[in-house]
């Protein structure tokens, strides 16, 4: 189909973008347009005016710390999943960013954009959650940085505010190993159910676990059962099982999302089998299985 | 007759055609000569077309599938900056009305307008037009038209559209029955269910699908109001038949009304009807004296291009102590949609039922079909048309029969497949098979996969909570459909036949023209190497022309298998007829009596007399300078043909697949997927293993992933790539092929075709081979799409899985 008239803006900073957005309320930011375009041309969104952050500078760039990583919002997912010190680094975030869509897609859409976007079947909020990473966020007010746990709100809803926009993502560098269990929906590629999972070890032992599901809820979402089932224990396949079953154990399966490809209640049955497929993985990269 | 075996498991090898003598160019998988053009962009697709003045038209489509028009206000959209016309019916000045071209003893013709007046029968039904300046304007425009509806109850499926309670679609017809049809010997099959041993019966659904094709239907019409001449650049796959049709629709003279087909970018089907889009936009340019152009987007082919399949059956089959086949009963509510598209009564009937015998020796069958009215786009002719329909009826029978009887499948086929010696075979739903080796196929796939090993494999596999499962599929299908004195029996409204030229140009260079109109077929390659091979001629100076009907006498397009068998046997016979006219002017030349000239690679040469010989190249040259040729003979080098085949071609094989599932999810891995094909002699190994692998990578698409979803209102749920599943390279196994040749003894070329076959024989191969794999779960049948949650609830129901 075909979108709706809108003006286009190309901003050369963040405080330009930020000008845009509040003296336009009806403006919208545009990274790779992956998510962005394909509503306008199904009608779903008719924003007058684009506002492209997409050659800002200030947002391009994977600046590697000592204790964290900071990547900014227009970098695309191709140079995530290339990257070989993140993935020594934030094992998950790497391996979720190589998993989204295909060669063109990760070329094109940005890390920025998906997480800002909070599209709930998207692949990287369940890595964001995983890797417990901090979102840096630019306003008129200047910067400030939310937590992971604190950033999704629903269904395309984060803390983000209106006339805010989401700079960079801060990954820190914790945890043994890092997996992404993935089963996409046959048709979008989007995560049916996706599960990220970072597990930081002690010989066998699991000391701490972070568990992110995307495509489940209205947003990405931490599996506390299945991560309280699983700390402390020696990581087998006896616990690996015992927390799959505990993944949708206190999800209200109301609240999960049904669509053509699965109902809820499979949709519950698939986050067990794939927790267990992103725990088995990621126990096998930390040496352990 | 003879059948020869070759194997490529390993994939045939692309070979450059300058590596290739001319007398072994037949045969040969030469690669394909369009694809430079249309990999590097410079093929041109209608969309490409630019003309001066050119102005852009987008349609008023309703969005609700069933409601009655109470008002269409346009004056929004004329006021709009760009806009040139906005049309509704009452603005059309001709009939009008598209045309059913295949007619049925009980059809229900009913009135199919080009632009809806009173009522709206499917979601995107066209109710106006807007043209204008800019494409952008034209549908900012179109959205501008206000359509006032008053809704009516919708009905989306075939079983629920023929209950006494379900809307009426068509009032003049007063239920939705579009017809009722049969075939074969009621009597004898009720009695062979009377005596039947045991019998086994099967609730199959084949769901509705959306045909993809890669490029959107487009149309660029110009109109030259001082010759009267309408010239039509389209996405067609029969440009000559779109023509004679298009004439009455619009009422414009035949002769003066020219179609062109540039490239085409897929039809799967979907580009042979005649859809109301593409006349409007002939009628705007008539009416403005300005070209038009129309260019479908995507969510437009979703919700206008016809469908296919959408069956729901019910299939029994009788059987004998000993396993035998001994009576098929069928009864089939068959999904027509909202108006009869131009072939669709012939798909559900004469193209599907006459195919139920599949590969077995079957002694009496009978079939009952009801065509249904629906609140969906019209359903016609997809990649198998009717085809694939059949043979999922009797391969899901025959796996359920032979779990029925406790024997393997594939010993059950044997038992019951028509013998090798048997052919020419009438089955007894109206068809005589050509010829064929059933068995062979079957052999050569159990050895490709190892059956016997698997077998044990699987048994140990279920020990340790696996599910391994193996499904086969013994397909037949009836390609080339001809000869045309029968099809008009049958109630076609055209004949079958094709036409060529064969032009020799005077410096010895060919140029063929063929009334097929290929969209991706490679006929550009595989219509020189038959030339080639007969007029001796190299391949390079050799040219393919199709799709133009100013430049092609007569055609009737590309589809259902049949431009080898068709279209490449008129070609041969032009090929032929230049051959005796050389002949008589290269004796002359030669001082020779005609009968003493021989024609061999090109050279014609007097009898015992090798010095006296002319190439074919100079024959051409001298019928041209026409100084010194036979005095009764014209000048000029070419023939005309039009070739009408004696029956159908029947292409056979045997698919198998075998597949791991997982009880716990659902999800279906491909360990193994054999395809050995007899299509007939190859004119190309390269060009058939790629329409092989295509046709397998649609029919799984059918078997696990795709399926046209309507919610309640008959409003479509998988209207866009994102909710409806094509499937993509990883979703499609690796393949293994192998080839079985039986020529066919119905063209001069002994090919049977190959297009349509992968698409005919995976679906039940990859059902077939889930419902083995789940044979301790107790499950007999899934339905098609696959999902992972209808396998995983299969299973689930049955006690099994977490």
């Amino acid at each position: 189909m075909y979108p709706a008239q809108f003006e286009y803006e190309k901003a050369g900073s963040v405080s330009d973008a930020i000008d845009a957005l509040s003296s336009n309320p009806e403006a919208e930011l545009i990274a790779g347009g992956h998510s962005l375009l394909p509503t306008m041309k199904s009608g779903l969104a008719d924003p007058d005016m684009l506002v492209d952050i997409g050659d800002v500078d200030e947002l391009h760039g994977i600046d590697h710390g000592d204790g964290s990583t900071r990547i900014g919002a227009m970098v695309r997912y191709a140079d995530v999943a290339d990257d070989d010190t993140l993935r020594e680094e934030a094992e998950v975030f790497a391996e979720t960013a190589h998993q989204i869509g295909d060669f063109q897609v990760r070329n094109r859409g940005t890390v920025g954009g998906n997480i800002a976007h909070a599209d709930p079947a998207s692949d990287l909020p369940g890595a964001v959650l995983a890797a417990d990473a901090t979102m840096h966020v630019a306003g008129p007010d200047g910067e400030r940085t939310v937590d992971a746990d604190d950033f999704f709100h629903g269904m395309y809803a984060t803390d983000v505010g209106e006339d805010e926009l989401l700079t960079a993502v801060e990954v820190p560098h914790e945890g043994t190993a890092g997996a992404y269990a993935k089963k996409p929906n046959p048709a979008s590629g989007y995560a049916l159910v996706g599960v990220a999972v970072r597990l930081t070890m002690d010989g066998d032992t699991v000391t701490d676990a972070r568990i992110g599901a995307n495509g489940v809820m209205d947003h990405g979402t931490r599996l506390p059962d299945a991560e309280d089932a699983i700390e402390g224990t020696s990581l087998s396949a006896d616990s690996i099982e015992a927390a799959s079953d505990a993944a949708g154990s206190t999800l209200d399966e109301y609240m999960v999302m049904e669509d053509q490809q699965a109902s809820a209640e499979f949709r519950l049955q698939l986050l067990g089998a794939y927790t267990e497929r992103a725990l088995a993985q990621a126990g096998e990269r930390a040496g352990v299985l | 007759m003879a059948t020869e075996e070759t194997d490529h498991e390993d994939g045939v090898q692309a070979i450059d055609p300058d590596d290739v003598d001319t007398e072994d160019i037949l045969g040969s998988a030469i690669e394909r000569r369009e694809d430079p053009a249309l990999v590097s962009g410079e093929a041109e697709y209608t969309d490409d077309i630019q003309k001066p003045e050119m102005t852009h038209m987008a349609m008023v489509r309703s969005q609700y599938a069933h409601a009655e028009i109470e008002e269409v206000d346009t004056s929004a959209a004329e006021e709009m900056d760009g806009v040139v016309a906005v049309y509704t019916a009452e603005d059309l000045d001709v009939p009008g009305n598209l045309p059913v071209g295949w007619l049925l003893d009980s059809l229900e013709q009913v009135n199919h307008p080009i632009l809806a007046s009173d009522r709206v029968r499917y979601q995107g039904d066209a109710v106006a037009i807007v043209v204008a300046e800019e494409r952008y304007q034209a549908h900012d425009a179109a959205d501008a038209v206000d359509v006032e509806y008053e809704r009516l109850d919708a009905v989306a499926h075939p079983g629920e559209a023929l209950d006494d309670d379900a809307p009426v679609i068509h009032e003049e017809v007063g239920s939705n029955q579009a017809f009722d049809w049969e075939i074969g010997d009621q009597e004898a099959t009720e009695r062979a269910f009377e005596e039947a041993e045991t019998t086994v019966s099967l609730d199959l659904h084949n769901q509705l699908l959306i045909p993809n094709a890669i490029e959107p239907r487009a149309t660029v019409a110009d109109y030259h109001p001082r010759t009267d001449e309408l010239e039509l650049d389209m996405t067609s796959q029969n440009p000559h038949v779109h023509r004679l049709l298009m004439s009455g629709v619009i009422d414009h003279p035949e002769h003066k009304l020219s179609i062109r087909a540039p490239e085409v970018g897929g039809g799967f089907g979907s580009k042979i009807h005649h859809y109301a889009d593409e006349a409007l936009t002939a009628l705007a340019a008539k009416d403005l004296e300005r070209p038009v152009k129309w260019t479908a987007t995507r969510t437009e082919t979703y919700i206008t291009d016809a469908q296919g399949r959408g069956h729901e059956t019910t299939g029994e089959m009788a059987l004998d102590e000993d396993g035998n086949i001994t009576g098929l009963r069928v009864h089939t509510e068959a999904n027509m949609g909202a108006y009869l598209s131009t072939f669709a009564p012939s798909i559900p009937t004469y193209l599907y039922a006459t195919l139920l015998s599949g590969q077995y020796e079957i002694p009496t069958i009978y079939c009952t079909v009801e065509g249904a009215f629906t609140n969906v786009p019209p359903v016609d002719a997809y990649r198998g048309a009717g085809r694939p329909e059949a043979s999922y009826v009797v391969e899901r029978l025959v796996r359920q029969a032979a779990r029925e009887v406790d024997m393997d499948p594939a010993e059950f086929r044997r038992r019951n497949f028509v013998p090798g010696d048997g052919f020419p075979y009438e089955t007894p739903v109206a068809m005589a098979y050509d010829s064929g080796d059933y068995q062979k196929t079957l052999d050569r796939a159990k050895e490709m996969l190892d059956y016997e090993e698997f077998r044990e494999r699987q048994e140990q596999a279920r020990e340790d909570g696996r599910y391994l499962g193996v499904g086969l599929s013994a397909y037949i299908e009836a390609c080339g459909i001809a000869p045309s004195e029968l099809v008009g029996e049958l109630g076609a409204q055209a004949g079958l036949w094709e036409s060529s030229v064969v032009r020799f140009q005077p410096s010895g260079t060919v140029t063929v023209y063929v009334g097929t109109s290929g969209h991706g077929q490679g006929h550009d390659t595989t219509y020189a190497q038959i030339v080639a091979d007969k007029l001796g001629v190299d391949y390079d100076d050799i040219e393919v022309e199709e799709g133009d009907t100013d430049e092609i006498p007569q055609g009737m397009g590309t589809y259902g298998s049949r431009s080898a068998a068709v279209g490449g046997g008129a070609i041969v016979e032009s090929a032929e007829k230049v051959i005796e006219k050389g002949r008589k002017i290269a004796a002359h030349q030669l001082e020779a009596d005609p009968e003493d000239v021989e024609f061999e690679n090109g050279e014609y040469q007097v009898a015992g007399a090798p010095d006296r010989s002319m190439t074919i190249q100079d024959v051409a040259g001298a019928s041209y300078l026409a100084h010194d040729i036979p005095d009764d003979m014209e000048p000029g080098l070419e023939a005309t043909s039009f070739f009408d085949p004696e029956n159908f071609v029947f292409p056979f094989g045997m698919h198998a697949a075998i597949v791991e599932v997982d009880p716990d999810t659902g999800e279906i891995e491909f360990e193994e997927y054999v395809a050995v094909d007899d299509v007939g002699n190859q004119i190309n190994p390269k060009i058939v293993e790629g329409q092989i692998h295509g046709g397998i990578a649609q029919g799984i698409g059918q078997a696990l992933y795709e399926s046209a979803e309507y919610d309640d209102n008959a409003q479509l749920t998988t209207g866009s790539m994102q909710d409806y599943a094509v499937p993509k390279s990883s979703h499609i196994p690796e393949i293994k092929t192998a080839s079985t040749v039986t020529e066919s003894p119905h063209n001069p070329l002994g090919v049977k075709g190959v297009g349509e076959a992968g698409t005919i024989a995976a679906p039940q191969a990859v059902v077939n081979a889930v419902v083995d794999a789940l044979e301790p779960f107790g499950v007999e049948d899934i339905e098609m799409p696959l999902t992972n949650e209808r396998v995983w609830r299969a299973i689930h129901e049955n006690g099994g899985g977490d």
